[in-house]
């Protein structure tokens, strides 16, 4: 126990201090997943969209599709993209192995089921009566789409929120495609992993509280918008 | 219009896609040179010491990759990185034959030694030789936890075991497919022997409950090399930085660098570019298979 008091009380003063090191990890954290997960969304809820309200051959094949897809394990993305992109791999010429973007289509990757699985749900859940309506006033299909999404505004932000909780945490991947070079591609659960396996468990801990700060927030901002949304219907 | 609210998005997703196209061409500037080396360097904190040195000197930046030796050399062959820092002798010397690297450089060396619970179960402490060691912990079946990575480290240890013709097999034979660091916190745990390099040990002496046991085999010898990756197979690499870092790395600051190194105190890494000694082929005698 008292080992677990020191490493936390490190922790605390190092993120107080601000340790550049440590607030560099932070960033690229949160910069990679962030454009990854900007990447996956509009694809997504398109794709979420056409299996809702789309009536095309395969189409519940695609929903089975991408609900098991949810549960693939990150290192299987991580050692299947990493064989694509590596020089060898058929998209090794666009020199991405171990790169930012790398990790970002990794995460991309990790984070598209679950946008299209929760969206698909949300927007099953909607009334169908939005549609048509949008469509009788005279909407375009564009139009409408973004009525109904409106409409179920609150089930995709709870989807974009696992989706994003699910890459920011995410090690596997990271670790593989990345390569987790200091100041470059060193995120803060490839770093927890590294500075616990060098023993340096302040550092994790630190980092980790970072990570539970951002799931406290995230989750703040859904009830924030939830509870708003059961007092506006 | 509250459709329209979705539209104040969008600006943010062009720049989404602006940065992932704009990213490829940061990471393929000319002074970025990638270097797969192996956990021990890194975990010691010896590339800490040196890379900033030689970043300042030549301007070109390293990305280091720290893995055991085994992908480190995969890496290499695939064309992946454009240097690798390795300690594996054979593994080496059939990486330049076959083609995928150019030349190995002798860089500097430390050497292998055992950690064991302070008590000493096992009595390694009395052993004779790296193979007398071996074969008390294998005699008492007392936890022995090897990598099990195909890193240097796990490389040397399986030959050694099979110089001391034991087959480490059963319960107390452990193999955590882990790097050092990792490995010393479970052998620290389990209070359990296991076979580190120098330069690890050294770093996280202070941390752990277990004791050097044994030391001074020639056998426990660990030469590390340096290799560019064969610019012939991948016309595109770094190859100018990954000679820079070469001749850098060998040079006489470079190497007083190493050398001046220390951890609590303790010489950690002996610089050996220029003493031509521990070439390959002219390891200590009781090293040949």
């Amino acid at each position: 126990m008292d080992s677990l008091n020191n490493a936390t009380f490190e922790a605390l003063q190092l993120l107080a201090s601000g340790d550049s090191g440590l607030w560099n990890i932070i960033g690229i954290s949160f910069k990679v997943s962030t454009t990854a997960i900007l990447i996956a969304t509009p694809p997504s809820l398109l794709l979420a969209f056409l299996l809702a309200y789309g009536d095309f051959p395969g189409r519940r094949l695609l929903i089975s599709v991408f609900s098991t897809l949810l549960s693939i394990p990150a290192v299987v993305v991580g050692l299947t993209l990493y064989l694509m992109l590596s020089r060898q791999g058929p998209l090794g010429d666009l020199k991405l192995l171990f790169t930012q973007s790398a990790m970002v289509i990794g995460q991309i990757v990790l984070c598209v089921p679950i946008l299209v699985a929760m969206c698909h749900s949300a927007l099953q859940a909607a009334d169908r009566r939005a549609w048509e309506t949008a469509r009788t006033l005279g909407a375009g299909p564009v139009r409408a789409v973004l009525t109904v999404m409106h409409e179920v505004r609150f089930g995709l932000f709870a989807a974009l929120l696992a989706a994003y909780g699910r890459i920011i945490a995410e090690v596997g991947a990271s670790m593989m495609l990345g390569g987790n070079i200091l100041n470059a591609t060193r995120n803060i659960p490839t770093a927890i992993a590294l500075e616990t396996s060098k023993g340096e468990f302040s550092q994790g801990i630190a980092l980790g509280i970072v990570l539970l700060i951002l799931a406290f927030i995230l989750n703040g901002l859904l009830h924030y918008f939830q509870g708003k949304g059961r007092f506006a219907t | 219009m509250p459709a329209l609210k979705l539209f104040k998005f969008i600006p943010l997703f062009f720049y989404a896609f602006f940065f992932i196209l704009a990213l490829p061409a940061q990471a393929g500037e000319e002074s970025l040179l990638r270097l797969a080396t192996t956990t021990s360097t890194e975990h010691s904190g010896l590339l800490q010491h040196l890379l900033p040195a030689f970043e300042r000197d030549t301007g070109i930046r390293v990305h280091t990759i720290a893995v055991g030796t085994g992908k480190a050399l995969r890496m290499g062959r695939d064309g992946d990185v454009d240097v690798v820092l390795v300690h594996a002798p054979a593994a080496e010397q059939a990486f330049v034959k076959a083609g995928y690297g150019i030349e190995r450089h002798d860089v500097m060396y430390n050497d292998f030694i055992l950690v064991g619970p302070t008590e000493d179960p096992a009595s390694v402490k009395k052993s004779q030789s790296a193979s007398d060691a071996l074969a008390r912990i294998a005699n008492n079946a007392h936890i022995f936890i090897s990598r099990g990575d195909d890193s240097g480290t796990n490389k040397k240890e399986l030959k050694l075991w099979r110089d001391a013709a034991i087959k480490p097999m059963g319960n107390w034979y452990r193999e955590a497919g882990q790097g050092m660091g990792k490995v010393l916190q479970m052998a620290g745990e389990l209070s359990s022997y296991t076979l580190t390099d120098r330069g690890t040990w050294l770093a996280y002496r202070s941390k752990s409950p277990l004791q050097l046991v044994y030391q001074g085999d020639p056998a426990l010898f660990n030469p590390y090399g340096i290799i560019a990756v064969n610019p012939a197979r991948f016309p595109d690499i770094n190859h100018a930085g990954a000679q820079a870092l070469i001749n850098w790395i060998t040079s006489p600051p470079g190497q007083r660098l190493i050398g001046n190194y220390t951890i609590g105190g303790t010489q950690s890494f002996t610089p050996s570019a220029n003493s031509g000694q521990f070439a390959l082929g002219h390891e200590p005698a009781s090293q040949a298979h």
